[in-house]
């Protein structure tokens, strides 16, 4: 611990309990959720606070996710710090309102207990419910362990906060695997945390009255929110979305750095964390829990002699583009991991939008998917590295035997 | 009329920048009404009902008056008014 | 718990000089009841009021960007949204008046909502809302159908009305189901204020939304309000037809102070003098939704409704305090 740092607590936490207790600490102002396998743990936790008066917070608990949802935004736009969890059918069904959280500039903020969708009902971890979400225009961080999830909360109110982001954020950890899994996590002190969540800022906007004032509802100062907008303006509202995503790159690099010089810990940039990719032959692409696992995988490789990475993407949204190229573009043949499925679509999510990166390289790496966990189905180290063995035979013929593979399925 | 704004320019999440009174709705009527002074007893029933705020008690001038800026022509007014003081009539250009 | 003892006493002059809060310039069709409702109910404010909207025509008319009608916070997110706004709203001033995050006054919550987003779509939100027990005023603004869409069926349109969905037709004439009795289902909730107004009885509308905002708890206010578009009706007569609907027993006005419900004067009117009862018919007749009932064929439709209004006019009279 260098001299800057602060003082740390050990906790036995699993994902689910870290991320209820990063809210705690974040003077979170309404909490409007609704339980839903994986995620039940956060809410209770969190129900459990607030009936101590641990916490200052108005627990609503709503009939539904959609109405969570909707009221998350109505008290983001009051001003109140907001904070929500969901996975699964739930975030499924809060999906309408998504889209009106982004466009109405709400930095709410969500824990995904990613779980697979139905039909079938799967309650078990994959990654479909918030990668169904990604034109939602929240954005995206995907954890790898329960200290990464405890420590993106924090991150979270900061990044979504913002004045020049002011867009909502979903992090998601892998259900079960995290959200139920027991955990070293270290903790921060209560007047650390708060001084690094700070306090909700708000921006000043214009008013029908004709004068600036702070964007919340408020009848010193009336405004109106979510208005019509009829095709000669709804698509100016929607580029300053993307443009706040764009300002969401620098930001969470910056808060990356922030917490790093504070805590220790680091992730990456904040957008993608590179693991033994510089001099590596051939890398695998992976987001979430599965990471952990491939970076043991990868240890055994090297020690075994061969010249093998692995690249975490933490930030799906906003796309680290630049960061993804760079990172990629030396590498000669990458296997893109896809906990989730978009069918008819050649591919899942995550193998298009890294080919979709390295499309302009100056190199031309080689760019497989493989479909795997899907339902919570498990996959042994052995299966993984597996993974590793086809790229390394990729490397030698050069010649792609499958695009898209399916990780144990039974055919 | 103002040119339509950039994204640059207008403040997020749709906040509207203009109050609804810089849209006259006036010229949608084709019928207009008119007061009869006479009878008018100030009951203020067409104040209180019109849908669209057109027609105004001014306190300061002891009178009810109607913009016509606003004005749609509906008729409502005419219809309610107690002792038919109102008249809707055709607008004349 | 509603103080009867402190009424909000007012004379129209009052009211006539409190100045507008949904503002002329919104683009309702001429001669639309729920505008005047809306105008009326903004009348009635006590103090600093937040508004929340669900989809449709009140919300579409009053803010296209860059227009507003509204003087005062409005947020708009979604059709089945208005009472999970309003709940949101209302907890984050609890806790951010708590915190000092906010001044120290209390807000006005009101979400207003027409058919769609009270009966059908927003039903779901209103009871949750309602069985969390949130302070705040929802108005239901009734004009019988989905109109902003074009007039397709609601949950409130009465049967034998035409709409775009339930048209009367050779083989259905119009809409087969009753209207959904959304009171009894409020009042089923066993909540602090529910009531019903019409727009042509603009001081009960008052008194009423003024109840309903002093009621510690939810509130619940049903406001009949034609649509001159949708009913096909002459625009000049709406008030006349939210009048006819009272004095012929379709829409009785009524209020209920934790759960004890008497009459409002307008039906009171007609319960101390059953002769000045309209029939159905002639609160029926000049509406093109209903006209395909004034034909021979469906003469047994019209005793049909005039018999289940009487029905219900005695039933409600029952469940009335004696006038």
């Amino acid at each position: 611990m260098t001299k800057n740092q602060v003082n740390q607590h050990m906790m036995a936490l699993n994902g689910d309990e870290a991320i209820a207790y990063a809210a705690k600490q974040s003077d979170v102002d309404v909490v409007a959720a609704y339980p839903i396998t994986p995620q039940t743990i956060i809410v209770e936790k969190f129900s459990e606070y607030v009936a101590n008066g641990e916490v200052q917070t108005e627990f609503i608990c709503t009939e539904s996710e959609h109405s969570a949802m909707a009221a998350c935004i109505a008290a983001s736009a009051t001003g109140a710090r907001t904070f929500t969890a969901s996975a699964s059918a739930g975030l499924a069904l809060m999906h309408e309102m998504l889209f009106v959280c982004s466009g109405c500039r709400t930095p709410v903020v969500m824990a995904v207990a990613n779980r697979a969708l139905s039909a079938p009902l799967n309650i078990h971890g994959d990654q479909s419910d918030s990668m169904a979400q990604r034109d939602s225009g929240w954005i995206q961080i995907y954890v790898e362990n329960s200290q990464e999830a405890y420590d993106s909360i924090l991150q979270a109110f900061r990044i979504a906060e913002d004045t020049g982001v002011l867009l909502p954020i979903m992090v998601g950890l892998d259900g079960f695997t995290l959200s139920h899994s027991l955990e070293n996590v270290k903790t921060l002190d209560d007047e650390v945390v708060k001084e690094f969540v700070k306090v909700r800022q708000l921006p000043e906007v214009l008013t029908h009255e004709g004068k600036m004032a702070p964007f919340r509802l408020d009848p010193a100062n009336p405004m109106t929110m979510g208005p019509v907008a009829f095709p000669n303006y709804y698509f100016e509202f929607k580029r300053q979305q993307d443009e706040a995503m764009h300002n969401a790159l620098d930001l969470i690099q910056k808060i990356n750095d922030e917490y790093s010089k504070l805590t220790g810990r680091s992730y990456g940039n904040g957008l993608i964390e590179r693991y033994q990719l510089d001099d590596a032959e051939v890398a695998v692409v992976c987001v979430g829990s599965t990471s952990g696992t491939l970076k043991t995988i990868v240890d055994e490789l090297r020690h075994e002699g061969h010249k093998v990475g692995l690249l975490r993407l933490r930030t799906f949204r906003p796309l680290p583009v630049e960061a993804l190229r760079s990172a990629l573009e030396n590498v000669k043949a990458i296997a893109v991991m896809d906990k989730s499925m978009s069918f008819g679509g050649n591919g899942g999510a995550v193998y298009h939008e890294v080919r979709h990166a390295l499309y302009d390289a100056k190199s031309h790496p080689q760019v497989i998917n493989y479909i795997y966990g899907l339902g919570g189905r498990d996959h042994s180290p052995h299966e993984l590295r597996r993974i590793y063995e086809d790229l390394l035979r990729l490397l030698k013929t050069g010649t792609v035997e499958k695009h898209l593979n399916y990780l144990g399925l039974r055919e | 009329m103002s040119r339509e704004k950039g994204w640059k320019e207008i403040a997020p999440a749709g906040v509207c920048p203009k109050s609804s009174v810089g849209f006259m709705t006036g010229d949608w009527k084709t019928y207009m009404p008119v007061r009869d002074l006479e009878k008018c007893t100030l009951c203020l029933t067409c104040v209180m009902l019109c849908p669209d705020g057109a027609i105004r008690w001014r306190p300061e001038l002891g009178k009810i008056e109607i913009d016509n800026e606003f004005c749609k022509g509906c008729g409502i007014c005419a219809n309610e008014c107690p002792t038919k003081a109102i008249k809707m009539t055709l607008e004349q250009e | 718990m509603t103080s009867t003892n402190q009424e909000w006493k007012f004379t129209t002059k009052d009211i006539a000089e409190k100045p507008d809060l949904f503002l002329s310039g919104h683009r309702a069709c001429a001669g639309c009841g729920p505008a005047s409702v809306l105008r009326l109910i903004m009348k009635a404010t006590r103090g600093p009021t937040i508004v929340t909207e669900a989809t449709g025509c009140m919300e579409v008319v009053s803010s296209i960007y860059p227009y507003t009608s509204w003087a005062l916070p409005w947020l708009h997110t979604a059709f089945e949204t208005a009472a999970a706004n309003a709940s949101g709203i209302e907890a984050a001033l609890k806790v951010m008046r708590k915190k000092g995050k906010v001044k120290d006054e209390h807000v006005d919550v009101i979400a207003l909502a027409g058919d769609g987003g009270t009966y059908d779509i927003g039903l779901q939100a209103l009871s949750g809302a309602v069985e969390r027990g949130h302070d705040f005023l929802f108005v239901l603004y009734d004009n019988e159908g989905y109109m902003n869409t074009g007039i397709q069926r609601s949950g409130g349109t009465p049967k034998g009305a035409a709409t775009t969905t339930t048209p009367a037709g050779t083989v259905i004439p119009g809409k087969l189901e009753a209207k959904k009795p959304i009171t009894e289902i409020m009042m089923a909730h066993e909540m602090p204020y529910v009531a019903t107004a019409s727009a042509y009885y603009w001081r009960d509308l008052l008194t009423k939304v003024r109840k309903g905002l002093e009621a510690e708890g939810p509130a619940f206010l049903h406001v009949f309000a034609p649509c001159p578009r949708g009913w096909r009706t002459d625009p000049a007569k709406t008030m006349e037809y939210a009048k006819l609907a009272v004095e012929s027993c379709v829409f009785p006005v009524w209020e209920a102070v934790n759960g004890k419900r008497q009459l409002s004067v307008p039906s009171k009117l007609i319960a101390l003098a059953p002769k000045k009862k309209k029939t159905v018919g002639e609160y029926l007749k000049g509406q093109g939704r209903y006209r395909h009932l004034f034909t021979p064929q469906n003469q047994k439709l019209l005793d049909e409704m005039q018999r289940t209004t009487d029905e219900r006019w005695e039933q409600l009279l029952k469940k009335c305090e004696p006038v």
